[in-house]
Order: structure tokens, then sequence, then C-alpha cells
């Protein structure tokens, strides 16, 4: 493609090389030089020259005092668009530079478009509504609740077709199985959000639950704007359970979020503060039912120790009442013994028996020339009465 | 709490008890039998605390508002 011209480069200046380039690659290399040197961005100026089309898209002309270029905005972002911008109505837009190739036109695609006076509105009602829920407390620390450890029941109020319900009954499951999710439906963008979310809010009271989620998924700014509302935001301080707002994403922040005891940032998140995580909950009465059986076991060691000292005090005492028993029993045989009718003998004594042995007590049992018998200890010695003393 | 189902204690309730029955344990002044006593009071507890952890049924139910402003709930499908 290149061609060789009749003609040098240019003296000096190190410059322009003396390749000739096509019309087509010129604003091919246009157009990707500036689709890649821009990030999305805003601009204000002053619409002129607007004019829909059949197929739906807008273009129109913005200018300022120094400068204007021209701008599209296709079908599905003028759909977005609540109203219409009129000629001379300064506008912010949103969007990106582009170049049109075959026409070699440049251009600002448009994405989004405000009108300033209505931004300005927004900007102040917005203002307004803060300093009337700052003015009744509604963003005071001090009416932050905590929320229940072990919730039952969660209210959600949200868009029963949204991601944010999608997610956070996917993170509720997740954590803790057995909770029971009861999703009061609202529209949460639109004309009508504002009146639906409040009474939706309103509905809450009526049920049995131990706290609420309420919010929605990512959106635009007028998207979010039903949880700047102040019948939404007093409705929300009204709930009689702890309440989480989670609107849009990290970044979005809304009134409702400073109302709210606590704020998540997401959907996800809201599901992840409202319910435990069912695994981190069984390793708690895990370790309880370690803790309970060794409190018991060091009481009935306790108790085992001290039901073993006793039984040696126990012992200890048993044995001194019986040496004590066992010396008077002592005692006791040695006087038996002492006592004993063969003892006597020994001591020389005798007894008189009869032939049968019957023991002969007194005179009286004894006759001249009777035969008897003395027992002494080492037997018996025959024996005979003689004559009878006068 | 969930009102109208009176008495049944919740998890949190169960775990609150059970570490003030634990705590209880590990202090000496306790005697045998209120050990005992306690023990047997933690063991039902820790039974209920378990099969709570175990529930499993997760219900997503639909609150919808009659025209005379009653509720009444159905099984949301999702």
């Amino acid at each position: 493609m290149t061609l060789s011209l009749p003609f040098g480069p240019e003296p000096g200046a190190g410059g322009p090389s003396d390749e000739v380039w096509s019309v087509a690659e010129l604003n091919a290399a246009a157009k990707a030089v500036v689709d890649d040197g821009f990030a999305p961005m805003w601009v204000r100026g002053e619409v002129t020259g607007f004019r829909v089309y059949q197929s739906g898209h807008w273009y129109f002309d913005l200018k300022d005092d120094a400068a204007r270029v021209r701008c599209t905005m296709w079908k599905f972002a003028a759909q977005r668009c609540p109203e219409r911008p009129l000629d001379g109505a300064e506008v912010f837009v949103f969007g990106k530079p582009a170049v049109w190739e075959e026409k070699g036109e440049f251009s600002f695609c448009v994405q989004r478009l405000l009108l300033t006076n209505r931004v300005g509105q927004q900007a102040q009602e917005l203002e307004r509504i803060k300093a009337a829920l700052a003015r009744d407390g509604l963003f005071d620390a001090a009416r932050k609740r905590s929320l229940p450890a072990f919730p039952g029941t969660i209210a959600v109020v949200t868009s029963p077709d949204g991601a944010a319900l999608r997610d956070i009954v996917r993170v509720a499951r997740q954590r803790w199985p057995a909770v029971r999710l009861l999703l009061v439906p609202t529209r949460v963008q639109g004309a009508d959000a504002g009146a639906e979310v409040t009474r939706a809010l309103q509905l809450v009271n009526e049920l049995d639950c131990d706290c609420c989620i309420v919010g929605r998924g990512g959106g635009s700014k007028e998207d979010l704007a039903v949880f700047n509302d102040e019948a939404v935001c007093r409705a929300l301080a009204r709930v009689r359970v702890p309440t989480i707002s989670a609107v849009g994403h990290e970044t979005d922040v809304s009134l409702a979020d400073f109302v709210a005891d606590v704020r998540a940032a997401t959907p996800s998140m809201a599901a992840q503060l409202a319910v435990p995580d069912r695994m981190e909950v069984a390793a708690v009465v895990g370790s309880l039912a370690e803790r309970l059986s060794g409190g018991l076991s060091r009481h009935t060691r306790f108790v085992g120790e001290r039901l073993a000292r006793t039984a040696d005090r126990m012992e200890a005492a048993m044995g001194e009442a019986l040496s004590s028993h066992r010396y008077t029993l002592e005692r006791m045989a040695a006087q038996l013994d002492a006592l004993s009718p063969l003892r006597v003998l020994e001591r020389g004594f005798a007894i008189p028996v009869t032939g049968e042995g019957a023991v002969l007590r007194g005179r009286a049992a004894f006759r001249a020339g009777q035969r008897f018998g003395l027992r002494l200890a080492d037997g018996v010695v025959p024996a005979r009465v003689e004559e009878e003393e006068a | 709490m969930s009102k109208g189902k009176a008495k049944e204690p919740t998890l949190g309730e169960e775990i609150k008890a059970l570490e003030d029955i634990v705590r209880r344990l590990e202090t000496d002044g306790t005697d045998l039998d209120e050990a005992l006593r306690l023990f047997e009071e933690g063991v039902t507890r820790l039974r209920r605390a378990r099969e709570r952890l175990g529930e499993a049924e997760q219900s997503v139910k639909l609150v919808l508002e009659s025209a005379d402003g009653t509720l009444r709930t159905e099984d949301a499908d999702l």
C-alpha cells in the first residue's frame, strides 16, 4: 500500500514518513485512538438541533460558548431517559467520544442524559429530606439496634424478580439452612416504588419475624432513588425489628442506609450479616459439649478423691476401734481362762464325783462307806467315805 | 423472638444457657449433686441445640396482602 512519493521527507523535523494512507485507514486509526483514549465521562452543555428518528435513536448537538459536538443517543439509552430535552436545555450527558469511520465524523455517544435543572432540584430535595430525617433523630447512633444472633424468620422487602432476592436466598440457605424467609414483594424502581416500599415496610410490622432486610441490586442513581424517599426512610425507622439495608453495590449509599440499624454493602452481605454460619455455631456447640463433660469429670474426680480419703480415714478409725476391742477380748478371755474349772484343779483343788460323773455337793451327798471318785486335773482317783464322825 | 410458640427456647438461648452451665461446672464451689444436675441439664440442652443445628428446611414464603388488608403467605417459587 505504500507508494513512493516524488518528494523527500520535509527537511529537519525528523518527521512525517513518506507513506500514504487511504482515507479508510486514516479514519480507522483515528477511531482506534479515540476508542482507546477515553474512559466514559460526564460532559455539560446546551442541547441544540434535537431530533428523534424513526428508529428511536436521538440525535442532537451539544454546545457551549466555545465549541459544539455531535451527539447520538441510541434507542436503548434514550428509552431510559424520563423526558426529552428541549433545544436550549442545559444537560449533563454521560458517555464516550466516538468516530464514525465512514463519514470521518467525531461525535459523542450518550448513555445517560440528565437535565441540569432537574439535577439541581433533586440535589436540593435530597438535602431537604436528609435535614428533616436528621432533625427527627433517624440517623442517631443511639437508636441503632443490634441484630439477633439466631433469627428464626427474616422479612425481606425487595422485588420478587430481582437479583437481590436470589442472592439473599442463596447466601442464607448456605449459611443457615433452617432460617425462614418471608418475602414482602414490592417494586423497587419507577414512579410507584416509593409508596410500595413504604407499604411493604409497614406490613413487616404485622409479620412474626426477627429482623428485616430491605434493598435491591445495583442500578443507576435514578434506579436507587426510592431508597432516598422520605416516606420510605420514615417507614424503615418504624419497623419494630432490627433492619438491614442493602441497596445496590458497595459504592452506592442511600439515606435508607443511614436509617437502617445495619448497612450492608450488597444484598449478599445483608444475608451474611443476618444469619450465623452453621459450621461456626456447630464448632461453638462442640466446644461447649467438651467443656460440659470436662466440668463434670472435674467434680467426680474431686469427689472420688474425697471418697478415697474418707475410706482411708474410716479404715484407720476402724483399726483403732478393733484393736481396743481385741484388747478387751483378750483380757476377758484371760479372765474366762482363769475361771475355768480345769485351771482350778491345776491349782490343787479336787471335785468329788459319782461314778456317773455327777458332782457331789455338801455333806448330805455322802454316806459312810460310799465309794466315789476324786476328780483331779490329770484324772480321777477312787475314794471311800470312812466311819461317820460322831 | 418468635412469639406464639411460647416456651420453646431458641438456639441462641440454649447456647447462652449452656455457657452458663459450663461456667458453673468449672467453678470449684459447686457440690456434686448440683454438678450432676447441671450436667444433666447441659446434656438436654446440648441435644436440643444439636437438633436445631440439624434442622434444614429453609422455606421462602411470599407475603400477600388481600384487598381487605389481611395478610396471607404462600410458598414462593424460587
